[in-house]
């Protein structure tokens, strides 16, 4: 089986107007050539704190999977099964590790002022991405259907309503609450987690503060 | 980003072999058994919910009382303001009065807490004839009846504040003129006793329910839902947002919003318009946050503390020039 590149010659104008050929390109000069899953790293990136970045992606992986592995059982599941009981403490613990070393991974690129070099929406997608995951976790603790949803839910009603909020996004509305959980806050932070990734890539990691160019010493 | 932002690009440093997805792979195998330990070893948290059945065995004189003041329109949710009612302009922050704004986007009627749920109980001539004398009165005389018999219960003997009325037993309540308010609130109590207030009370008015607005106002309106949780040290300053029931982390990742809580003058002289400028406050903190690249002295901290020294050690002291 032979495959074939579209039979278009350079410099095609009726190619180059395609919506199609102009979202490729697009997408294609999203990232540096080879950079999407590079070999190789710069030389300064030799530090425990990066593994920090991927330890958040892992536990996202993870958070997702056993989400939805609950999803399965729906959500009162886990207040009759032991099995729904485990998948809830997988789901609980996969959040915890998921903010800690969000959390560690954040402060780490605080210290690094990993901002520079025309990083600043790495780093601003990153915070919304912590306070949307902050928001994603929120709606988990009120989609409980125990003891601490309703209190938790009393509590923070007061907070929401008082600056407005509380009258779109109603804390006491279980079934509200929980598609925010599933559906709305999940998509939220995946697409952020796609676009935060994506300018990682295409950046690079940020060099060290104070970093000469290698290649003006060169010169 | 310093004045002039002097930052190479990352592709022009000499490089060294990096295996990216075994590195991703190796840290979900980590959280995956970490994930799994914590899970076999600690379990969750599962506390059952409040049942309005539970509230009327274990406080009724509390249920009672509650009752009483949505009837009176005395009661939290009652004097509340946007979103349930036009009772109240709600908090402002600063000059903006973003609660009032929102409008009443979900109206509730305190009375209807009430009245709503009684009015389906069939079977119950001195429940139907209250009912029925409720409902022909004028809305003052209403509140009158009401009001005169939440002040008869009056309040146990707290925090130094000598008793008043009944001491909050309505079995000692003083002869007067409430009107069907008793039998009304004892009416509330027995079909909470029976199990049917939550069914009653749901706010999508349709068989599938799942909307537990009324029902939550009318269980926060009480003391009951705040002393259970007061107990359980999830208490507002308890640092209560972020705890839950047992020897759970939480949600720790929200220390800074509880946190203002905890300390003047969120807990003094600004105590009552509290939840509106916390929020103001952690806007504004999450603001800076997310614009930290662009504000001088605020992301030159990292230039001031080298901590980066520690991170880039290797690339310091030479090693990665070579």
């Amino acid at each position: 089986m032979t495959t074939r590149a579209d039979p278009v010659s350079p410099g095609d104008a009726s190619a180059d107007r395609s919506w199609t050929v102009r979202i490729r390109s697009r997408v294609v000069g999203l990232v540096p050539e080879g950079q999407w899953l590079p070999g190789r790293q710069p030389v300064y990136v030799a530090s425990w704190i990066y593994v920090f970045g991927v330890l958040t992606l892992a536990s996202l992986a993870v958070v997702i999977v056993t989400g939805g592995a609950l999803s399965l059982g729906g959500v009162a599941w886990y207040h009759v099964s032991s099995l729904g009981l485990f998948v809830n403490s997988l789901h609980l613990w996969s959040v915890e590790l998921f903010f800690a070393f969000m959390v560690i991974h954040l402060w780490g690129k605080f210290w690094m002022a990993a901002w520079r070099g025309g990083r600043a929406l790495t780093w601003m997608t990153g915070v919304v991405l912590f306070v949307a995951s902050i928001g994603t976790a929120f709606t988990g603790y009120l989609s409980q259907t125990n003891f601490d949803a309703q209190w938790i839910a009393a509590e923070a009603k007061d907070g929401l309503d008082a600056v407005g909020i509380g009258a779109f996004f109603n804390v006491l509305n279980p079934g509200q609450m929980l598609l925010w959980h599933v559906v709305l806050l999940p998509f939220a932070v995946g697409l952020i987690t796609v676009m935060h990734i994506i300018l990682v890539r295409r950046h690079g990691v940020v060099p060290p503060i104070d970093a000469d160019s290698p290649i003006e010493k060169e010169e | 980003m310093t004045r002039r932002d002097k930052t190479p690009d990352s592709h022009d440093f000499p490089t060294r072999s990096y295996d990216l997805v075994k590195e991703f792979v190796i840290a979900l195998v980590v959280v995956v058994v970490l994930t799994g330990g914590l899970a076999a070893i600690f379990s969750s948290p599962d506390e059952n919910a409040i049942t309005m059945s539970g509230w009327a065995k274990a406080a009724p004189n509390d249920l009672i009382t509650t009752a009483a003041a949505e009837l009176a329109g005395s009661s939290t949710s009652a004097t509340y303001g946007p979103p349930y009612n036009s009772n109240g302009d709600g908090l402002k922050l600063g000059p903006l009065s973003l609660q009032k704004w929102a409008g009443v986007r979900l109206p509730v009627d305190s009375a209807g807490l009430v009245i709503d749920p009684l009015s389906a109980v069939s079977g119950n001539s001195e429940l139907t004839s209250a009912l029925a004398a409720w409902k022909e009165a004028t809305p003052e005389q209403q509140t009158k009846w009401a009001t005169d018999y939440v002040d008869a219960i009056g309040t146990a003997e707290a925090d130094g504040e000598p008793a008043t009325g009944a001491g909050g037993d309505p079995a000692k309540v003083a002869a007067g003129e409430y009107g069907p308010a008793p039998v009304l609130a004892a009416g509330l109590l027995t079909l909470a006793q029976t199990g049917g207030l939550e069914g009653a009370l749901t706010s999508s008015g349709n068989f599938f329910g799942g909307d537990q607005t009324k029902a939550l106002l009318l269980l926060s309106d009480g003391t009951y839902l705040e002393e259970q949780a007061v107990a359980r040290n999830l208490g507002g300053g308890q640092w209560g947002m972020m705890n839950e029931t047992g020897n759970y982390p939480g949600q720790p990742w929200m220390w800074l919003y509880t946190f203002w809580y905890q300390v003047s003058p969120f807990t003094t002289s600004h105590a009552d318009n509290a939840d509106a400028e916390v929020w103001g406050l952690m806007m504004l903190l999450t603001l800076l946050l997310v614009l930290l690249p662009f504000i001088p002295g605020l992301r030159s901290i990292p230039r001031w503390i080298p901590i980066h020294r520690l991170v880039w050690r290797y690339y310091y002291r030479g090693a990665g020039r070579r």
